[in-house]
Parts: C-alpha cells; structure tokens; sequence
C-alpha cells in the first residue's frame, strides 16, 4: 500500500505522464516536420537535378530561394495567383456566412420541437466524405449534366455551358458547397447560446422584431460569425482539390494548386516549401485570432 | 352521459390548415416561415446532388449524367469495370479500411490519454502543451501534408512513403480530435468521483481504472468511430503521403477517377465510402448519448457534436 507521500508524488508526475506519448508524438510529427518545411524552404537545391537540399541550422539558413519567389509574387504569375486566392477565398466565404447565417438562426431558434432532426441534418453534410460531394457536383456540372439539362429546358441557357472549363463561379461556389457546414457549427452554437430572455427584453421595451435582432442578437452572433469565417477560410486558402476537379483550367488556379504542383514534380519542393511557408504566414493571423477566442471561451466555461 | 371538457371550443383551437395556407400567402416572407424555406432549400441543396451520385453508381449503363435502369453492374456485375472487379477500385477500398481501422487503434488511446493528462494537469506547461494539441485542428490540411512529405522524405527516412507514412500522418491530425471528444466528458465528470474513491482508500491508479475509465467507456467508444470516419474521409494527407498505385485510398482513386476517367464505378466506390463513413458516425452519436444519459444530463448527444467547437 502507498502511504500519502509517494500517492502525492505518483500524483504530480501521473498526469504529465499521461499527456508525454500523444505529446511526443504530436512534437515529432507535426512540431518537427512543420520545422522541416522551413529547412527546404531555407536551405539550397542541387544545381544539376534541382532537388531540395534542407539544411537543418538555422545560423545557416539560405533566403536565396525565398528571393526567387518573390520576385515571382511581384513580377511573375505568382502574384496574380495570390491575389485570386485572396478574393475567391473572400467571395465564397462572404457567400458561406449568407447561405449559412439564416440556417443557424433558424435551427437555434425556431425549430421548436423538431431541433434534434434539423440538427442531425445540418450535420450530416459535416460527416458527407468531401470527395464524394464534389464527385456529385462533377456529375450535375457535366456538359450532359442535370444543371444544363434544367437550365437549357427552363430556357436560361439556349445551348449547354461547360461549366467544368475554368469557371470562376464554378469555383467559387464549390468551395461554397464544400465549406458551408463547417461555418453553420460554430454559428449555431454561439446563436444557440444566447439568453433569449435578453431579446424578451428588447421586444418588451418597445424594439421591433428586427430591431431586437441587429441591436442583440447580431451583436452577441458576433463571436460566432468571426469564428465560423476562420473555420471556413482556413481550409479554403489551402484548396486546391475543389478546384482541380471543379476546373481543369490554370485560369482559376490558387496558391494550394501552385503548392500541388511543385511538390508533386521531382524538382520543385524547395519552390513548394517556400510558398507553404507563406501561406502559413497568411493564414497564422486567422489562426491566432481562433485560438484566443478558443481559450478564452474554454477559460469562460470552467469559470 | 359526459361532456368532454379537456376539449377546448372550437373558436380557439389551432388554425386549420387552410387558415395557415391562407396567412402564408397573405404574408410569406413572415419571419419563421421565410427561413423555414431557406433551411429546407439549404438542406435540399446539401444532400440532393449526393444521392443523385448515389443513384447513378446504381446506373445500368456508363452514362453518369442519364438514368438507364437498375442494376449492381458498377458493384460487382461487370467482369472489369466493377469495384469489386477492378483491381485499382478494390485496392483502394482495402487501403482506406487499413489506414482506417490502423489509426482508430493508434489514436484513440494516445488521445484519451493526452485529455485526461491534459485536464488534470495544472503545471506550468500544462498551457504550452495544450496548444499544441489545438493546432492540428487548425492547421490547414496542405500544410500538415507538405510538412509530413517533406519530413518522411528528408528526415526521417527510415519510414518510407506509402502505408506506414500515410498511417502515422492520419493518427497526428486524429489525435487531437479524440482529444476534444474526450475532454468534453471529462469537464462533465469532474474531479469528484475519483476523490471520493481515493477518500476511501483507492491508489490514484485504481480510482483511474475503476471509477474515471468506466465512466469514459462510452466516449471512448465514440472517439473509435470519429476516429475511423475522420481517416477513412481524409484525402489530403494520404494524397501527399501516397507512393505507389496499392497506396492509392477510395479518396485519392476518386480524385485521379474524376480528373481522368469518370465512370458510374467511381460513383459506386464512393457511396461504399459514404456508407462506411455514415456508419462510424452513427455509432459515435450513439455512443454519445449513452454517455450523455449516464450522467444524467439534458440536451441531445446530437447537439453536443454540433457544439464540439472545431
């Protein structure tokens, strides 16, 4: 049997030891390798084949490629590629909170009775594989497809579009599709949680039903419009599957085909980790923003 | 003779069908019923087109945009085409269930582990460490795929593309998600429980395996199955950590299937991986009501997965 003392210091170490494997692991294979994008983007390239040569110290890191794509950003391709992720991300985002916004209010505060159904609807979208629900659109879009069969016979289009051939608006709304349930959570849950006897409230002082809303509710949705924006942008800036099954043109590429493209060609990893470093870079600002508001809200619900 | 009186007069019942037809056309943009529409088209728009590609797997003829009649030609019937019967398509599926089924039994433990470490742990890199949990969740996936790439290839060399990369890679980011699963209970829970046991003489240990695991079974059953459907729905990071044609999994066939050759089999495989991934999320709801029940607590386990922030 275990007197106090050795319970009271099998107690301060058990808890460590139980978070050291997963911690341990997470250390050496998400910590490290994300260390290992920036030893090839920092490092050298064999001169004859172009492979990436990483180089692990940091005194002797190389900026030398890091100038080649920018100077890539500034004069080349490269920039407008930016730019168009930066706005197609923005587009479909903006559209994501206005497909989703009324269905989380909805279902946080209308649906009565039938909210347990209404949520196992909403959800399952969240749990459809990805790839099966762009496989879909693929099929609707197709030149033969139900989306031109409909559009041609309600006599929108007079012949069939290849909506499949470097649309912009195809895109577009395929990250749409692809990334509204993702927005719609955490919106619901920040509209489910607010006091509705603070609207009460507001209706009982003489607000209208419209006014209660842009006065209360939308300002206290505010947590949850912010997080559900981050949620979705994040995985939209780093897309680049939605776009290639959904367009097979450059015209509509994104910084996450650009990505694709090097890595998965023998010579261009050094290009490819440079450019993921960047990314990084864009998306670190979101990132830190969820995060705070992440722990302060679990810091809020233990209080 | 008795008069019915818990009936109440006609005057004041509910409005009659017609009377509610009426007031909608009066007025249909009224509030509710203006989003009840909205809701009902959103979830119409979200789920049509997939059982639209569910239907034509079922296609008796290779067109995937024209219904030609019923049959099980994509699953098993055709000698070359099916996914029973083309290798590629077979191949992928058993890849999936492998990756699936080795990173449900790897994850799951090491993240149970790491929530109950990470709750009760008050030190000072108890914050550092639970950051670092969180990351995983936010990162975005092409990330994690490049720098699990890059690290297998110029690092650790020993693991070579293909399973075991692609294995290790699913565990990392499903981790963090048991992680949050768990978590969720433990808070519910709280310390009670296990002082109580330790107050009547159980070794921290004991308390752990015969108070606190029996009461976090339920959950750690659901985090097995979200952890099945998070690895078998993952197509990025077995993309970037594939090597050759066996490593290939359903996602990944469907991609290089769609860009290159569609076909009603590609429709087929998918829905076998919708399946799959419905059933796994199935049990995890299931499971997490039960866990919800045992404490006795209101609400819906459903509504606690729309909650799970992340």
């Amino acid at each position: 049997m275990s007197g106090t003392g050795e319970a009271y210091s099998r107690r301060r170490w058990t808890w460590p030891a139980f978070a050291a494997p997963g911690l341990l692991w997470l250390i050496l294979l998400f910590l490290v390798p994300f260390y290992a994008i920036l030893a090839v983007a920092m490092g050298h390239r064999d001169p004859i084949f172009n492979t990436a040569e990483p180089v692990w110290n940091p005194a002797q890191w190389d900026p030398g490629i890091f100038g080649e794509v920018a100077n890539e950003i500034f004069t080349g391709q490269l920039g407008v590629i930016f730019l168009r992720t930066v706005a197609y991300v923005a587009i479909a985002s903006l559209l994501s909170l206005i497909v989703g916004y009324p269905v989380a209010y909805f279902v946080a505060r209308h649906s009565g009775k039938r909210k347990l159904l209404y949520l196992v609807l909403i959800l399952t979208p969240f749990w459809i594989p990805y790839l099966m629900r762009m496989l879909a659109w693929v099929n609707l879009l197709e030149s033969s497809g139900y989306i031109n069969d409909i559009l041609t016979f309600i006599g929108v289009l007079a012949e069939p579009r290849d909506w499949l051939g470097g649309r912009s608006e195809t895109v577009v709304l395929g990250l749409v599709y692809g990334y509204v349930p993702f927005l719609i959570l955490p919106l619901f849950a920040a509209l489910d949680r607010i006091d509705q006897s603070t609207i009460q409230a507001a209706r009982d002082l003489g607000a209208s039903p419209f006014r209660a809303f842009l006065h209360v509710t939308l300002p206290l949705s505010r947590q949850g419009i912010l997080a559900g924006l981050v949620i979705v942008m994040l995985p939209m800036f780093g897309d680049y599957y939605t776009n290639n099954l959904l367009s097979k043109s450059p015209r509509t590429r994104m910084v996450g085909n650009e990505i694709d493209l090097f890595i998965n060609s023998n010579s261009g990893e050094s290009q490819g980790a440079t450019i993921t470093v960047l990314l990084m870079g864009m998306v670190g600002v979101l990132m830190a923003y969820y995060l705070i508001s992440v722990a302060r809200a679990t810091r809020e619900a233990r209080a | 003779m008795s008069v019915d009186v818990s009936r109440p007069p006609e005057s004041i019942s509910a409005p009659t069908a017609w009377q509610r037809l009426r007031a909608w056309i009066a007025n249909p943009w009224g509030r509710p019923r203006f989003l009840t529409v909205f809701t009902w088209l959103y979830i119409t728009w979200c789920i049509i087109p997939v059982l639209i590609a569910v239907q034509f797997g079922f296609n008796e003829g290779r067109s995937r945009t024209a219904w030609q009649g019923f049959s099980f030609r994509w699953y098993f019937d055709d000698p070359d085409l099916s996914v029973w019967n083309d290798p590629s398509l077979r191949q992928a599926l058993y890849q999936s269930l492998k990756l699936a089924v080795g990173t449900m039994l790897v994850a799951t433990p090491l993240g149970v582990a790491l929530a109950i470490g990470l709750a009760r742990w008050r030190g000072r890199a108890a914050k550092p460490a639970n950051f670092l949990m969180l990351f995983p969740l936010i990162t975005p996936e092409i990330v994690m795929g490049v720098s699990l790439f890059l690290v297998f290839v110029y690092l650790f060399q020993v693991v070579q593309l293909g399973t075991t990369a692609q294995v290790l890679g699913h565990i990392t980011f499903t981790i963090s998600y048991v992680v949050i699963v768990v978590r969720g209970r433990l808070f519910a829970i709280g310390p009670d429980y296990e002082e109580a046991a330790m107050d009547l003489g159980a070794s921290p240990t004991q308390a752990l395996r015969l108070v606190l695991l029996p009461m976090l079974a339920p959950a750690i059953w659901a985090s097995l199955a979200i952890a099945f459907a998070l690895s078998i729905d993952d197509f990025v990071i077995s993309y970037f950590l594939r090597a050759e044609a066996s490593t290939e999994t359903i996602p990944t066939r469907l991609y290089s299937g769609l860009r290159l050759a569609p076909s009603p089999a590609l429709n087929a495989l998918a829905t076998i991986l919708l399946a799959f991934s419905m059933l796994a999320v199935t049990f995890a709801g299931l499971f997490l009501r039960r866990s919800r029940r045992r404490e006795g607590r209101k609400g819906s386990a459903v509504e606690e997965l729309a909650r799970l922030d992340i």
